[in-house]
Parts: C-alpha cells; sequence; structure tokens
C-alpha cells in the first residue's frame, strides 16, 4: 500500500492505496467522486476525464499514486456556487442526452477553451476527438462549446 | 372561497415548446445515480471467467483454488447453478416450429461463443475478484466453429447445436410473384451485407442485487426493468411480488439494454446463495465481447419492374445470423423488418423469407432500429439501382413509386396500413435545404474535369413502422408479451403532480416531455411536475423503452390518464361550486359554472379539497388520481427524405461527407430540441454504420474489435454537421405523434453509401461493402480500374472475405426476365 495526499475538489484526502489503483477507481471507491464515470478500459472513450492540475487527463489512464501531492477537479467540483459556463452551456445547448460522458466532454471541453478560447467548430471537433458521446451525434457539443467560449470560459 | 374571484389564465401549450431538459441538472453536475455508483454495505463483487474459444466442450472445472486466493468469498463453475439457473428467455418463437436452444446463463458443458461465461468469482473488491480468475482450472476440448452463415447451412458444416444450424425459416407473401416476374421488362437481382454491429451504450452494463428476508431488489443498467422482472421471475422461480427491479441513470441502451442476460440472472442466484449484495460491472472489452450485437444479415434481392421503372414485385431472401443462442427479441429482429422492405412504395406482389441461422458467435438481438434499418437499407440501395437502369434520376424514381399524398392511409404490400404521411412534401423541403439541383451541377463538372474528388449524391426516402404496438398485433406474430403502455396521475395535496410512466428512458428526456404532455392536459405548470420511472415498486406496470414506442404509446396512456383525473375532479368541483357536474366546463386546469366562468375551481383546490375530502358529494371516492393503459391501434409510421453530399478521393478512398440534409416527418412535436436530438444522434449512428463500424471475428472466432480502439466509433471531428428540417403529417392517434427514436439510424445509412457510389458510378462501380473504409473504396476503385473486373474482383474478394459478392455492375438485364448473374451464395 502506498500513502498519497490529494486535493479533490478543494477538498484534502490521504489515504492508503494499492499502487495498482487506478486513479478513476480511488476518486469512485475510495473518494466517493461517482460523477466521474468510466466508459472503456483502453483510455478510448474519455468518459473519466478530469483535471489533474488543470490539465485535463483520463483517470483511467492514470494511476492514483501518480496523482500523489496534485490538485484534482472532478465534474462535481465545477459549479462554484453557481453552473459552470460549460454545464450551463450543455443544458442549454441540448448537448447530452444519456448524459454518461458528459462529465468526460465538459471536463475535456475545459482544458479545450483553456488553451484555445475562441475555437473554430474544427477546433473544437478535433479537440474533443479523445471523448466518445454515443446519443448526440456530436452536433449539439460542438455548440454548447462554441457557446461557452463565446461567454469567455476562458477567463 | 379567493378561487370564485380569480380568473385564472390559460398557460401557453407546452407541447412544440423547446424545453430544456429537467434531467440535465443532475447530469451536468455529476450527482448521477448511475448503477455502478451503488455500494451497499457488505457488498461483493463478481467476476466472471469466460470461454476463449468460439465453440469447445468442457471436460473439466475447478474453481477451488480460486476459493482460496485473498478476499475471495465463493467461486462457481456452471454446474453449481445447474439445478436453479434454468435457461435465458427468448420471448419471439417467430414460427412454430422454430429451434430455441438451451440457454444456461453459465455454460456447463459446451461453450458457443468467445466470451461466454463459465465460472465466476465473488470477493470483496473487484480487483480481488479479478486477480482470484487466474486461479480457476478449466480445461476445454475444442470443436469447430461455424462463422460463416453462407455456409452454415450446407451438410457439411459443422454444427452449433444439435439441432442444427437453422433456427427458423420465416415464409411471408402477398400478390402473385409469378405474375410480377413473368416478362418483366426489368429484373435486378442483388446482394447486400448488413455486417455486424455492437451498440456500445457509454455506459457499460451494471448490475446490483441485494437479498433482504427472501426479497430481492435488482439495479440493473437495463431498458426494461419491467419486462427484466417478469422474466427474472421465470426464470429463477422468485416469486414476482418479491422481486423489485429498478433501472436507475441508464447511460443509454440502443437497443442493447432491451435485454435478460446471463450475469443478471446470476446476479440474483449469487445473492440468494450468499445472503450478500453483490454486484457485477462489465468492462468494455467484455461489453464487446458479450453485450448482443446487431444488424448481421446477408439479404438476396430481386426486384421486378416496368419499363416506366414502375415496381411490380419485390422478393427478399436473408439469411440473418443469430449468433449461438436465441436472446430476448434475436428471432424477430429480421421479421420485423419483413414488412419494411416495400417501404414508401406501390406494388404488386411481395415475398419475404428469412432464414435464422446459428453460428459460434455472440447472439444478435435488437439494436437502434433493430431489422427496419436492414430492410431500408436494402430497398433505398436497390431504388438507386432501378434508377440508373432507367437513366432516371433517384428522386424520379422514387416519386414514380411512392404513395401519393391523397391516397393515406394506404395498405400496403406488406399488409400494413400507413395512416398518414406526404413524401412529396417531405422532398421537396430536403431538395430545397440541400440545393440538390446546384450539387447535381458540380457533380457534372467534376465528372467531366476528371476530378480525382468525385462528388456523390445519396438519397433516402424511408419510412419505418414504431409505436411497437398493437398488442393483437404483436400475438399475431408470435411475440411474448403486449404491446400497450401505463400511466399513473398522482394529484398531490398541494397542488404539485407526480407522473408514474411504465416507459424506462435512458437518455430520452421523458422527464421533461412528459411534464410538458401533462401540463398540457391538467393546466398545472411544467415545473409543477415529476415524472417517476424505472422501479417497479413505484410504477408497477410497463413494457418500457425500446422501438420508439414510448410517446407514440406512452405518451396517449398519459393523456388517457389525465383524461380520468380531469373527470374525476369534475364531481369534486361540481361539489365544491355546489352545482351540477353537467353545468361544468373544463379548460385546462380549471372547472368553472358554464356561462359564470368566474366561478370555478382550479384542479390544484380541487386536489386540497380532496385530501381533506370533509364535504365530497355522496359516493365520491376522495380521490382524483388515476391510471390508464393504452393499447395502440396501429403501428405509427415516421418518414422522411434524407440527402447526403460525400467527396470521394478516388486516389485514398477516403470519403469525406460535405453535407447531410434529414426532413423528417414525425407528426407533431412535442419537444423540437430533443427531437432534434435524437435526429443528430440517429444520424450518428447510422452513418457510422456505413463509413466506420464493424464487428469483425477471425477465423478461430475471436472477437479482434473488442476495445474500443478496435472499434471504431466515430468521434467529433469524424463526424458533419446535420441541417434538418421537418414536414408534419400528424398521426391517427389524439396527440399526433409517431417517434423519432430510430429515424436517423434508419435513414442514414443508405443515403451516405448511395452518396458513395453515386459518385462512383463512372468507374462501373455499384456496390460498396459497409463499412465503407478508405481502403474498401480504394480497393473497389483499383478492381473497377483494372479492366478486367472479374479477377480483380477476385483478388478484392480474396482480401475482404465478408464483401459482398457478384454485384457486378451488369447485374441488369432489360427484357429477358432473368439475371445474368446472381448474388452471393447463400
Amino acid at each position: 500500500m502506498a500513502e498519497i495526499t490529494v486535493t479533490v475538489d478543494g477538498v484534502n484526502y490521504e489515504d492508503h492505496v494499492e499502487p495498482r489503483m487506478l486513479l478513476v477507481h480511488y476518486l469512485r471507491e475510495i473518494v466517493g467522486k461517482t460523477g466521474t464515470p468510466i466508459g472503456c478500459d483502453t483510455s478510448n472513450c474519455g468518459a473519466c476525464t478530469v483535471l489533474m492540475d488543470g490539465q485535463s487527463v483520463k483517470s483511467c489512464a492514470v494511476l492514483a499514486v501518480q496523482a500523489d501531492g496534485t490538485q484534482i477537479t472532478t465534474i462535481e467540483g465545477m459549479a462554484n456556487g453557481a453552473l459552470h459556463p460549460l454545464q450551463r452551456a450543455f443544458h442549454e445547448e441540448h448537448a447530452l442526452q444519456c448524459g454518461y460522458c458528459t462529465p468526460g466532454m465538459i471536463m475535456a471541453a475545459s482544458d479545450l477553451l483553456r488553451e484555445n478560447p475562441h475555437p473554430t467548430d474544427t477546433e473544437i471537433r478535433e479537440g474533443l476527438e479523445g471523448n466518445l458521446c454515443r446519443c448526440t451525434g456530436y452536433e449539439n457539443i460542438v455548440r454548447a462549446v462554441r457557446r461557452a467560449a463565446q461567454a469567455g470560459v476562458s477567463e | 372561497m379567493t378561487a370564485q374571484t380569480e380568473v385564472v389564465q390559460a398557460p401557453a401549450p407546452e407541447l412544440g415548446r423547446a424545453r430544456l431538459r429537467k434531467e440535465d441538472a443532475r447530469l451536468i453536475t455529476g450527482q448521477t445515480n448511475w448503477t455502478d455508483n451503488i455500494r451497499l454495505p457488505g457488498m461483493l463483487h463478481i467476476a466472471f471467467l469466460r470461454s476463449p474459444f468460439a465453440h469447445a466442450r468442457i471436460t473439466s472445472v475447478d474453481v477451488s483454488a480460486a476459493r482460496d486466493e485473498p478476499g475471495v468469498i465463493a467461486a462457481y463453475s456452471g454446474a453449481d447453478f445447474a439445478a436453479e439457473q434454468g435457461s435465458l428467455p427468448c420471448a419471439w418463437p417467430v414460427t412454430p416450429d422454430i429451434v430455441i436452444p438451451a440457454h444456461p446463463p453459465m455454460a456447463t458443458d459446451e461453450v458457443r461463443y468467445v466470451g461466454e461465461a463459465v465460472a465466476c468469482v465473488v470477493a470483496r473488491d473487484r480487483y480481488a475478484a479479478a486477480d482470484a480468475l487466474a486461479a480457476i482450472e478449466i480445461d476445454y476440448e475444442p470443436l469447430p466453429p461455424v462463422l460463416d452463415i453462407r455456409t452454415a447451412l450446407d451438410e457439411s458444416s459443422p454444427k452449433v447445436h444439435e439441432a442444427g444450424n437453422l433456427s427458423y425459416d420465416f415464409l411471408f407473401a402477398q400478390g402473385d410473384m409469378d405474375t410480377a416476374f413473368h416478362d418483366a421488362p426489368i429484373v435486378l437481382e442483388r446482394t447486400y451485407r448488413q455486417q455486424r454491429l455492437i451498440p456500445a451504450a457509454m455506459e457499460p452494463r451494471s448490475v446490483v442485487c441485494s437479498c433482504v428476508g427472501g426479497e430481492f431488489t435488482l439495479w440493473s443498467a437495463t431498458q426494461i426493468p419491467h419486462v427484466l422482472r417478469v422474466m427474472l421471475a421465470l426464470v429463477t422461480g422468485i416469486p414476482e411480488q418479491n422481486l423489485r427491479v429498478i433501472a436507475p441513470d441508464v447511460g443509454g441502451g440502443f437497443g442493447s439494454k432491451l435485454q435478460v442476460t446471463a450475469e443478471e440472472v446470476l446476479a440474483v442466484l449469487i445473492a440468494r446463495k450468499l445472503g450478500r449484495p453483490v454486484k457485477w460491472t462489465e468492462s468494455r472489452s467484455e461489453g464487446n465481447m458479450t453485450v448482443h450485437h446487431g444488424r448481421d444479415q446477408w439479404q438476396q434481392l430481386r426486384l421486378a419492374a416496368d419499363a416506366d421503372g414502375r415496381i411490380r414485385g419485390l422478393e427478399v431472401d436473408l439469411l440473418a445470423d443469430m449468433g449461438a443462442y436465441l436472446m430476448l427479441v434475436t428471432p424477430g429482429v429480421p421479421v420485423l423488418g419483413a414488412f419494411m422492405f416495400p417501404a414508401i412504395y406501390k406494388m404488386d406482389a411481395y415475398s419475404f423469407r428469412c432464414r435464422g441461422v446459428f453460428s459460434t458467435k455472440m447472439p444478435t438481438d435488437a439494436y437502434r432500429g433493430a431489422g427496419r434499418p436492414e430492410a431500408t437499407f436494402a430497398i433505398e440501395r436497390l431504388m438507386d439501382e432501378l434508377g440508373v437502369e432507367l437513366g432516371l434520376d433517384p428522386l424520379e424514381i422514387r416519386e414514380r413509386n411512392w404513395i401519393k399524398h391523397e391516397e393515406f392511409p394506404f395498405t400496403t404490400v406488406a399488409g400494413l396500413t400507413y395512416d398518414s404521411g406526404n413524401y412529396e412534401a417531405a422532398t421537396a423541403k430536403a431538395k430545397e435545404l440541400f440545393g440538390y439541383d446546384a450539387l447535381r451541377r458540380e457533380q457534372q463538372e467534376r465528372r467531366e474535369s476528371g476530378d480525382p474528388v468525385q462528388l456523390g449524391l445519396g438519397v433516402s426516402t424511408f419510412t419505418e413502422m414504431c409505436g411497437l404496438a398493437p398488442s393483437r398485433v404483436l400475438g399475431s406474430l408470435a411475440y411474448g408479451a403486449g404491446g400497450w403502455e401505463q400511466a399513473s396521475i398522482r394529484m398531490l395535496p398541494t397542488g404539485k403532480v407526480e407522473v408514474v410512466t411504465g416507459s424506462s428512458a435512458h437518455g430520452q428526456g421523458h422527464e421533461t416531455a412528459w411534464s410538458q404532455i401533462v401540463a398540457d392536459q391538467l393546466g398545472v405548470p411544467f415545473e409543477d411536475i415529476r415524472v417517476l420511472h424505472g422501479d417497479t415498486q413505484v410504477s408497477p406496470r410497463g413494457m418500457d423503452t425500446y422501438g420508439s414506442r414510448s410517446l407514440a404509446v406512452g405518451g396517449m396512456a398519459l393523456v388517457m390518464a389525465c383524461d380520468k383525473v380531469v373527470e374525476k375532479a369534475r364531481a369534486i368541483a361540481a361539489g365544491m361550486l355546489e352545482v351540477s357536474a353537467a353545468d361544468l366546463e373544463w379548460t385546462p386546469g380549471r372547472w368553472a359554472v358554464r356561462g359564470d366562468p368566474d366561478k370555478g375551481v382550479t384542479i390544484a383546490e380541487i386536489a386540497l379539497a380532496t385530501f381533506a375530502a370533509h364535504a365530497l358529494p355522496d359516493g365520491v371516492e376522495p380521490s382524483i388520481d388515476a391510471d390508464a393503459t393504452y393499447d395502440p391501434d396501429n403501428f405509427s409510421f415516421p418518414h422522411g427524405t434524407h440527402l447526403c453530399a460525400t467527396e470521394v478521393d478516388t486516389e485514398t478512398g477516403f470519403v469525406k461527407i460535405r453535407s447531410y440534409v434529414a426532413v423528417d416527418d414525425i407528426g407533431k412535436i412535442v419537444n423540437p430540441m430533443i427531437v432534434e436530438g435524437q435526429v443528430h444522434g440517429g444520424l450518428a449512428q447510422g452513418i457510422a454504420q456505413a463509413l466506420y463500424e464493424e464487428a469483425v471475428y477471425d477465423d478461430d472466432g475471436n472477437l479482434v474489435t473488442s476495445t474500443l480502439a478496435d472499434y471504431l466509433i466515430p468521434s467529433a471531428s469524424d463526424l458533419p454537421s446535420y441541417v434538418t428540417g421537418r414536414t408534419e403529417s400528424p398521426a391517427a392517434n389524439r396527440l399526433g405523434v409517431k417517434g423519432v427514436g430510430e429515424a436517423g439510424t434508419i435513414a442514414s445509412t443508405p443515403a451516405v453509401v448511395n452518396a458513395i457510389v453515386d459518385a462512383l458510378r463512372p468507374f462501373g462501380i455499384n456496390d460498396i461493402t459497409m463499412p465503407c473504409t478508405p481502403e474498401r473504396v480504394w480497393r473497389a476503385i483499383q478492381a473497377a480500374r483494372g479492366g478486367d473486373q472479374a479477377s480483380a474482383a477476385e483478388q478484392h474478394e480474396a482480401r475482404q472475405s465478408d464483401q459482398t459478392q457478384g454485384n457486378s455492375p451488369r447485374g441488369v438485364t432489360p427484357g429477358s426476365g432473368e439475371a445474368q448473374q446472381t448474388g452471393g451464395t447463400a
């Protein structure tokens, strides 16, 4: 067992974990952050995307021990009193149906807008190609990210 | 009483409003309740050991060493369940003599596909359970796999089951086929391939079962909590009243969660054995192997037409891959298609044959569209071929054959009565949005200039039967259940409303759309309504969600339940207002005295008075709650015209969708935002079949597309932006609604493939087998350019064993009444 200290959505956690434990399992089963779901086992789908020190990672492709000393933001930490502009935009543009990919999609989109605050539609599509959605056909996801960008999400 | 002075303004109608979804609040913040989120005290985790062989005899299983592994509580083989596991149900015996082999949830003596469960470990955490699988010792005696249904019916073929590889032979015919084909000026003969697909809902399957005092609660990522409860009771013998099934938040289904799975049954049995709660959540690789697959047909088609292109007859002969067993509706999927091949076209005669054939692969079952995409693909591809034969534009040949708008209601050659539709209107709108004529001109220019990137225009004028379904029709098709739906309205004392539905949403937005329907019917605010679903204890009756049925059937049940609430409220309002019930008049939300509209009571006031029940008229029960069950008279028939423009790079084979226009007629609209979302998602899945997806087994029967790295679900960068439009021919039901869940998927696959083939017509190409990958398109072009088409085609065939055979560009024989060549070897 390894001892790790991780800040998740602003709260500090100290835990002993198996060295092989995936970050996503740590978040879901030890910390209780079940808002971050698991969609695959090959890091293709992106459903488990979180921010690690501000950068998006697929938490199924990171070991919990690698997150030692980092700050993790999950979908549950995005709303700060009010909904995050991306959360609002996903709601307003109907960018989700079953909602299973949504946490990862929003986290990936937030990193995309951090790097490129005013992306074109093509840049949005390419920036989100690591996140799969089976319901929406992506059209409204693109609209939502565009809307959030216009609202100045990165500022 | 204040109500007598308060004039209630009728609220603006909810139907047609793009209401933002109620569901979103929890989904965008991570406050979700997926089955895998559930943690119960003492809960154990199940891991399954699965067959590495497509076909083998199990000669020995020893799980004892696994029991000694750290954290392991129990380990079982099939023998441990043999006395109680029964057989997984098939609810659709499509013919009287269908072969339905026993399907034990855990294999006991023989395995018939890679991934079939053969043993399991139950441990304190998921890691320990997975680790201990390695300690199980199991020996197999390999048997020959059966992987190609085109040869599986040969005498020499190995057998999947003792009874042989034919499950059923379903025949349907109307009209005089001999007359239709005799001396027909045009006979087309084609073979098309519907490849095997993996539904791949984003949420993997997950099951939790607890057993407390003999009462079982099963949480499952399922589309069908009600059907599942009945089936689990029948399979396990647990009395139905002691079994509660909950579908919490469910992350997509597309038919894949319309199933009674081995893992669900085994979770119940293990919870019963151990008296402790258990959980199983699949990995994606496990899911790709063991969630039922979709499609997988070989379609042999013959079409006879007059010289002017009028269709005389259509003959359909299908081979449908059942996989290793028949699951819940496996045999019925291609049979649903039987009624859809004639589509929107008039013809004199039609015959349909489908042989369901076993293979040593994962069973197939419902996948978005379920039989109808396969049928629509075939007929829409054939219509293009017929147009080419006559030198007619694909829209022109369709118009010569389709049912005219003034001919509705129209009974098709397949015996369905289409209640409404207007194919002319949808097509005109689609052409306009698409810029059809300008694109045709551009296509001509590119052809003339020899542009390496050729332009193709694809047409799909589809219809579908949905709103499944009138119970008596299902009965006549030997389906094991009815097609009704249930709704209950609970009027709460504070004037708020609980709506209980038997539909079981998993992304469709029922909480929003059902609120809109009830708001209009009862005249209560949208915000005051809560929709409850997906729990057999809360919603005891239901037929669940699939087949684009929820609105057309479940929505109508809501309307009928609201009618009853309003009527019951009338009697109580009469007492409150001290007038005769006959003198009252309803405007949504309020009963008032006819001729004295200021004197009335609102539904909220009636609900409170009913709760108090102090002064109800004699003989009136103190409740205005109501239930209703709606059984539709007919299917509903959405239709539309989809147009796709593809740019095909003839040097690389790469296909780019340049524009896609979808004009759908789904009748009246409850929520246009949700409708558009359903269309988008449906298009994506249909386009994915055309361009990207295929479940591939190797020669030993291993699934080589078992991960999302191998099975190509398109991402945002792989798909185009869509242009959507609507026309509106209301359905015959009171809401005028038809259903939209499957339309995009059904329509788009042939639109895309027709566009690709249209781009490549000058090369003499008349088919590309799906998925139309760059390699397949490139090879088809090379083969066509090679001059010796036959040998090039053979080389192509050798490299692509799954390719359609024999569709040479000269597969048409005007005037002879016979085709020069036949299709596949089926």
